[in-house]
């Protein structure tokens, strides 16, 4: 997570809000909004070092598995919940989705964009599966289980009604307005139940 | 002797009276009555680095180092407690009480009952969680600790630390609340009851007062130990440590021939020489009866409510005496109040009994969170 990513998420966070991160790593974010945007903040993660991590920086944190979804949490129980580049490695990606934009009022999503030029010279032209910043693994050991583009992210929210509030990709930490499907390598979506 | 470095070396349980007579949940109350317990560290000015650990079912204020005389008694949390420990002694001011009730020294069951000068027996009232935890309180109030940093336990420790919260909301800062669960199920009190059982129908119980009949109902709390102690254990822990192994080949008697057999004997043996069966029922029965959410209707966020403590809830994956959803309730009832907490779960092999065990991510954790508490109050005081 660098500075321009936080400052997106934390221009879409609501001040004092109350803020859940799923697979929050080490609380780094959760501990920038709440320094930022006084904001009370959950994480959710897996990794032993990551919940230690956490704990050491003074951020909630719940050692959970997402997959097993938010079943404990009540509607509208959040105004935000971020899933901060991590759809990629979930499974069951309508299932998390649904449940964040039944938990939070708002939901943020952001996610690497398969699409990015550089990774389509990759996979076009020299026939090898993407590899960069943002996508950093070989086939063979990368978390990632789902490949998707901005385009696709675009389409899944309207096939499913769900409300784009908020809309920006990136690329080396500048935004990208023209052809972000091509340019972008990482986008930042805020998005609620329409 | 079995002090090192980073051991608190040798202690010495104090004893305090109470004159007050302290209301119990029961009904009755109990005067004159006193609290055994032992401290580590020193205790600041400001009189805010206090931490109170709560013991479970066996054990007692004798949390950590070993005594002069004893030099082979370790304290059961000795392996957390200490300098440089996950609950540090330079850093902190721990307490250790021995509950209500119990048979390492506080008034309990065998303790002599002014009115009569013989031991209480049968007649010492039932106690609750609840009740600890006021005792506990006056303690606190005797030895000046208006507010803990922290108030920590394990099991049915772990159930103390999560009453405090409820009960005493303004006198602790911090609740651990390890390997515990809201209230018992069904098949807790299922265990609990059979281990009573083995104690209410030894012969040699005599309805509570086998005092005075100069016997102990060693039978049944032999037995009440072994049902107690599988609970302890994890299946694939059982497995590993005893599987099927036994002494040559089947031997068509009842005499021990597996090993696990041998092994339950032995626990249920060692035990019944020094535990009291008039505490082990006491304490059975106030593990049943803790249900916080009960008086809240059942809402344990409801009955959450009051706690402005901030929380460690920690479990064990294998533990299924207290699984880790019984921890996750009291995560739940917390995220949907509000408060801060962070829970973890520790994947061990060991069962309930990992939260007595030494296991470096469990320790660290705790170590982490109290650094915070430290870190927390240092600025606070500045």
């Amino acid at each position: 997570m660098n500075r321009s990513d936080f400052s997106i998420i934390a221009g879409w966070v609501k001040e004092g809000g109350r803020v859940l991160d799923l697979g929050c790593g080490d609380g780094a974010l959760l501990a920038s909004l709440e320094e930022a945007r006084h904001v009370r903040g959950y994480g959710i993660d897996i990794a032993d070092d990551n919940v230690l991590a956490c704990v050491k920086r003074g951020v909630n944190v719940i050692q959970s598995d997402l997959e097993s979804g938010l079943a404990g949490f009540a509607d509208r129980s959040f105004d935000t919940v971020i899933l901060s580049q991590t759809l990629q490695q979930i499974h069951r990606v309508e299932t998390i989705i649904n449940e964040m934009l039944r938990v939070g009022r708002e939901v943020i999503v952001t996610f690497p964009n398969f699409a990015y030029w550089r990774h389509r010279v990759q996979l076009g032209v020299r026939g090898t599966m993407p590899v960069s910043e943002t996508l950093p693994y070989e086939w063979y050991n990368t978390p990632n289980v789902r490949m998707f583009t901005v385009r696709e992210f675009d389409r899944f929210c309207r096939d499913r009604g769900i409300a784009i509030i908020d809309r920006e990709v990136q690329s080396d930490e500048r935004k990208v307005t023209f052809a972000p499907n091509l340019f972008g390598q990482l986008a930042f979506y805020r998005i609620r139940q329409a | 002797m079995k002090t090192t470095p980073d051991s608190v070396g040798v202690v010495q349980a104090q004893t305090l009276r109470f004159a007050e007579p302290l209301p119990l949940q029961c009904g009755e109350s109990i005067a004159g009555y006193e609290l055994v317990y032992e401290t580590y560290g020193t205790l600041n000015a400001e009189k805010s680095n206090a931490i109170l650990v709560c013991h479970a079912l066996n054990a007692s204020h004798h949390v950590a180092g070993v005594y002069a005389d004893q030099p082979d008694n370790l304290g059961w949390w000795d392996n957390m407690v200490g300098p440089g420990k996950a609950v540090d002694t330079n850093k902190f001011f721990v307490v250790g009480v021995n509950n209500l009730g119990s048979c390492f020294g506080s008034t309990g069951p065998a303790s002599i009952d002014p009115r009569t000068g013989a031991p209480y027996g049968a007649a010492f009232p039932l106690i609750t969680v609840e009740d600890w935890v006021d005792a506990q309180v006056r303690l606190a109030d005797a030895l000046g600790i208006v507010r803990f940093a922290a108030v920590m336990g394990g099991s049915l420790g772990g159930m103390q630390a999560l009453c405090w919260s409820i009960r005493h909301p303004a006198r602790i800062e911090n609740a651990l609340v390890i390997a515990a669960a809201p209230n018992l199920s069904a098949q807790n009190i299922a265990f609990d009851e059979v281990a009573r059982q083995a104690i209410l129908t030894d012969p040699e119980f005599h309805e509570g007062n086998f005092y005075a009949h100069g016997v102990k109902p060693i039978r049944g709390l032999r037995v009440a130990r072994m049902i107690g102690h599988i609970t302890y254990i994890s299946d694939e822990q059982m497995a590993e440590r005893f599987g099927r192994q036994a002494k040559g080949g089947a031997k068509f008697s009842f005499e021990p021939e597996f090993q696990i057999e041998s092994y339950l004997r032995y626990q249920g043996d060692k035990f019944s020489e020094y535990f009291d069966a008039n505490t082990y029922l006491r304490i059975t029965k106030a593990l049943d009866y803790f249900d916080p959410a009960s008086g809240a209707g059942g809402d344990l966020a409801l009955a959450l409510k009051p706690a402005t403590a901030r929380f460690l809830v920690i479990s064990f994956t294998t533990d299924w005496r207290f699984s880790p959803a019984r921890s996750k309730e009291i995560v739940q009832a917390l995220l949907d109040n509000g408060a801060t907490v962070s829970y973890a779960e520790i994947a061990a092999p060991h069962g309930h009994d990992a939260f007595l065990l030494e296991d470096p991510r469990y320790h660290a954790l705790v170590g982490a969170y109290l650094g915070r508490v430290r870190a927390a109050a240092t600025e606070a005081a500045r």
